[in-house]
């Protein structure tokens, strides 16, 4: 038998209660990216991580240090994963931003140690590349908004357009908003998750939509409320379906894929979450606010026929 | 109502599983550890490829197969620990004779020969999943054109010479070279000339209270030529390099105007490798001026005479040397390392081309019994923040590595001591027998992979993909029944397919790679939740079972495209303005989309339209 999560439930009659909600996520979020900012990682601001597996575990106050000792007193030095690895970052600093560092360190750690190091992994990010990258990376995101303006206004209608921007602005703030707040690492696959957070998001409002724009066109006696309600709950269930089956997967990729993918799932986690909620009430909100009605939607008459005749 | 396909959409869903089978198979043989053996000169043959065979055989190492493959012989290990140690005893062995000969450890797929016939290949894994260095290195453009104005100063003063144009010097300056002129007259007249002669540059006069100048710099179009020469010449003296360091399948790729990538894969010294690509030194020799006295004056006082030059020892002593240069480092065409015979200590054989070996054997001839000094000659960098702005600033470190006197006539074969170390005396030959680059080169950005790092990136994106697919494939069964193992199968040929295209195109799978895939998954089902959801809308309104399936399909396609065609744009943009690791991402993204809209809208009827198109059915399973 066909089973519905949602018959009839009022989601429009929620609407305040959510923008309250929204309104205070952004706000924190946008606060707390000007006063915490977020923990950039060494793809944005330049330096150097060296990762290093010891046979046994280590302690890391030796490591401080040795390292310490010859000048590398601001290292940041940590375990990363378990006891027997450790994780050494560098930040930049005049004159101290070549990719030689890392080889001296290696060699410092290799000396202070009993037995044989495994170099596991060393990032180095020249300053200017770092630059180059927010700069870039905050550019993928702006025109991918801008492309998605124009496609969606172009197949429904700009409030419809304007909505799903609004939504997916709400979700990458938000996103990164908690990424400030925890202040978890944000590097180079965070962005690429934020920006598939995007196409994520945008994929669930585009079906939200899709239906919106069908009972407008079929239904003529109820408000443009009713219809966006009804809309809701034809969709929420695929809504929801889809939303679980991906966040299976990004648990698996987040708890198995190991440190490297972790804060990339972390972000798409977050992001999927936030983007489920936002298709339904930030993406329909604003396009309602914008005051899109039954009329907007209408195909158009085919204007052959009134040119048609002599 | 009936829902029913056209045999030939069953052919063809039957031809595009066994074609996707086909190229994605390679993929689960997996690579062997070998060794690859080229030789730069000539072609190895039939015979290079036995005597390998009989070497392994002496040491007594077991290879699993041994063959000819293209300009080199590649020979397979059952075990990592065999591929090391047939590394060093046919390196040994071959380098006995001829150094030229490159043996570089490496991972050959293991795809068997059926499958290679259909030209079916394996993947090939990013740096991170199978370990290695990848280098961004920026050539630094300033220091090129500097460098090829002091070369070109050399011109302008014998052609004006040879017109008899009076000048009182030219210097090159940075980005331009200065002429200077004693009178405004002299300067014009010769500015006529000049620019009458010299094409490619760009004249502008300027003058102080006592003399006149005119300063020269390339044009546009000069300027670009150069950068385009630097760069270029920088890649193929790259390229040497990496030969030299025995390393298979690198990539060395020009990135932008400036910038060249370089990827060596399995790289297990990184310190060294980042050395020797970066290394910027090259050799002088000159003839040594006066005695030590004359050099200890000249370092007290901080002046050296007219034509001389002071330089430091690696003692520390000081030490004039004449200013003009008796060969460079661009002159040698051979060098190798060795041991001096007479002192024991390491040292360098050195060839020079013909050019090098008649001045060499000329100003040798007239002064034997006299001092020659080697300067080794290496440019460093520094970034310093002056009044906010980065600037790059060069030094160059010149030391004078050997001071000896000439006993005999030199020509086409010498050799040099004065090394510290037999790996310096190593270094050194390669780098000579290498080129020297044509500008230095800085790595603004460096990303090491270690091999157990990189196997465990393989073995936890594997798990986490097989994890996250076994909970969808759960979950879509319990929720749809079975429309939700008719989803499953399509899933499964999704992920196939995938792996098939990733395949054929020989893409690179790197971690992000990985994850695109998963996430593909993830969002695969989409489009049958949403043809499902309609079908069971459709049920619910009382449309009978057929008619269901019918109104399910096409009306979720129209929603479908259109997520989709948005999900799309979203990957090309992020593929057009990210850079490598976003890129992998973004391709598995794109090719996910296109195979998911085949398996999940098409691949999903013809198996619907089998089970249930053909009969009257009272009830669905979803």
């Amino acid at each position: 038998m066909a089973k519905t999560l949602f018959n009839n439930f009022d989601f429009m009659g929620l609407r305040k209660p959510a923008m309250i909600l929204s309104s205070v996520l952004l706000l924190v979020a946008v606060f707390s990216l000007f006063t915490m900012k977020l923990n950039v990682g060494i793809d944005f601001t330049g330096g150097s991580i060296i990762e290093v597996g010891y046979l046994q575990a280590v302690e890391l106050e030796p490591i401080r240090n040795a390292l310490e000792a010859e000048g590398f007193g601001d290292a940041i030095v940590q375990h990363f994963g378990s006891a027997s690895e450790v994780l050494i970052r560098l930040v930049p600093e005049e004159g101290k931003d070549k990719a030689e560092l890392s080889s001296q360190i290696i060699g410092l750690l290799e000396a202070a140690s009993e037995t044989d190091i495994d170099v596991r992994r060393v990032d180095f990010v020249g300053p200017q590349v770092g630059e180059e990258l927010t700069e870039d990376g905050g550019l993928a995101v702006l025109y991918a908004l801008i492309a998605i303006l124009v496609y969606v206004a172009f197949r429904f209608e700009y409030r419809f357009s304007l909505g799903a921007v609004a939504a997916l602005v709400h979700d990458v703030v938000i996103t990164l908003g908690v990424f400030s707040v925890l202040q978890l690492d944000f590097d180079l696959s965070v962005l690429a998750a934020i920006l598939a957070v995007i196409g994520y998001s945008l994929n669930d409002t585009i079906v939200v939509f899709d239906r919106v724009r069908e009972n407008f066109r079929k239904i003529r006696k109820k408000t443009s409320i009713e219809v966006v309600n009804m809309s809701i709950n034809q969709t929420i269930s695929r809504t929801l379906m889809t939303s679980l089956t991906t966040l299976l997967v990004l648990l698996s990729l987040s708890f198995l894929g190991g440190e490297v993918i972790h804060a990339f799932s972390t972000a798409l986690i977050i992001g999927v979450v936030v983007g489920t909620y936002s298709s339904i009430y930030v993406a329909t909100t604003t396009a309602l606010a914008l005051g899109i009605s039954r009329s907007d939607l209408l195909l158009p008459e085919k204007e052959g026929e009134d040119l048609a005749g002599p | 109502m009936v829902n029913r396909y056209a045999p030939w959409r069953y052919i063809l869903l039957i031809l595009v599983v066994v074609i996707g089978a086909l190229y994605a198979a390679p993929n689960l043989y997996g690579e062997d550890p070998a060794l690859q053996i080229t030789h730069r000169v000539n072609l190895v043959d039939e015979g290079e490829l036995n005597n390998i065979k009989s070497l392994l055989e002496a040491g007594g190492i077991e290879y699993r197969s041994a063959e000819l493959d293209g300009n080199n012989v590649l020979v397979r290990f059952a075990s990592e620990d065999a591929q090391l140690r047939a590394a060093t005893q046919v390196r040994d062995a071959l380098h006995a004779n001829d150094r030229r000969y490159s043996v570089a450890l490496n991972l050959a797929p293991a795809t068997p020969d059926w499958l290679s016939a259909f030209n079916a290949l394996p993947m090939y894994l990013g740096l991170d999943l199978r370990g290695g260095v990848h280098f961004l290195m920026e050539v630094d453009m300033e220091s090129a054109i500097e460098k090829s104005l002091e070369r070109v100063a050399g011109e302008f003063r014998t052609f004006m010479r040879e017109e008899k144009l009076r000048y009182n010097a030219v210097q090159s300056d940075q980005q331009k070279i200065r002429v200077r002129f004693s009178s405004a007259e002299g300067r014009d007249a010769a500015r006529l000339v000049l620019e009458e002669e010299f094409r490619d540059y760009l004249f502008a006069d300027t003058s102080d209270d006592r003399s006149w100048f005119i300063e020269i710099s390339y044009n546009a179009a000069a300027l670009e030529e150069e950068r385009r020469a630097a760069i270029e010449q920088n890649i193929s003296t790259l390229k040497n390099r990496v030969n030299e360091l025995g390393v298979a399948e690198p990539v060395i790729q020009r990135q932008g105007d400036e910038r060249v990538v370089v990827q060596l894969p399995g790289v297990q010294d990184t310190v060294r490798a980042k050395e020797i690509l970066g290394a910027t030194a090259t050799l002088e020799f000159r003839l040594v001026h006066g005695s030590f006295t004359d050099w200890s004056a000249a370092q007290a006082s901080g002046k050296a005479p007219i034509g001389t030059r002071l330089y430091l020892q690696s003692n520390g002593d000081p030490v004039l040397l004449k200013r003009s240069v008796i060969v460079t480092g661009d002159q040698i065409v051979g060098a190798a390392s060795g041991i001096d015979q007479q002192s024991g200590s390491p040292d360098v054989t050195i060839t020079m081309n013909a050019k090098g070996a008649d001045r060499m054997a000329e100003i040798t001839r007239d002064n034997i019994g006299k001092p020659m000094g080697v300067v080794f000659i290496e440019d460093k960098f520094e970034f310093r923040e002056v009044d906010g702005v980065r600037q790059r600033i060069r030094t160059t470190e010149s030391q004078v590595i050997n001071v000896a006197t000439i006993r005999d006539q030199l020509s086409k074969r010498f050799h040099i001591t004065g090394l510290d170390s037999t790996r310096e005396a190593r270094d050194l030959a390669l780098l000579l027998r290498a080129g020297a680059l044509r500008a230095p080169m800085v790595i603004v950005e460096e990303r090491t992979v270690g091999p157990s790092l990189g196997q465990e990136n393989i073995d936890r994106g594997f798990l986490s993909v097989v994890v996250g697919f076994i909970l969808v494939l759960v979950f879509m069964a319990v929720y749809y029944k079975v429309f939700g193992l008719v989803a499953n199968l399509a899933l499964s040929l999704n992920l196939v397919l995938m792996v098939a295209i990733l395949s054929l195109f020989q893409a690179t799978l790197t971690l992000p790679g990985i994850a695109g895939i998963v996430l593909t998954v993830g969002m695969a089902v989409d489009a049958n939740v949403l043809i499902f959801e309609r079908i069971r809308e459709e049920l619910r309104v009382g449309n009978t079972p057929q008619a269901a399936i019918y109104a399910g399909y096409e009306k979720a396609f129209g929603t479908i495209a259109d997520a989709n065609i948005t999900t799309f744009i979203a990957a090309i943009v992020l593929f057009g303005f990210g850079t490598g690791p976003i890129q992998g991402f973004a391709v598995t993204l794109m090719i996910g989309i296109v195979s998911s809209m085949f398996t999940a809208i098409f691949g999903t009827r013809a198996v619907i339209n089998l089970i249930y198109g053909r009969k009257q059915v009272s009830r669905l399973a979803i």
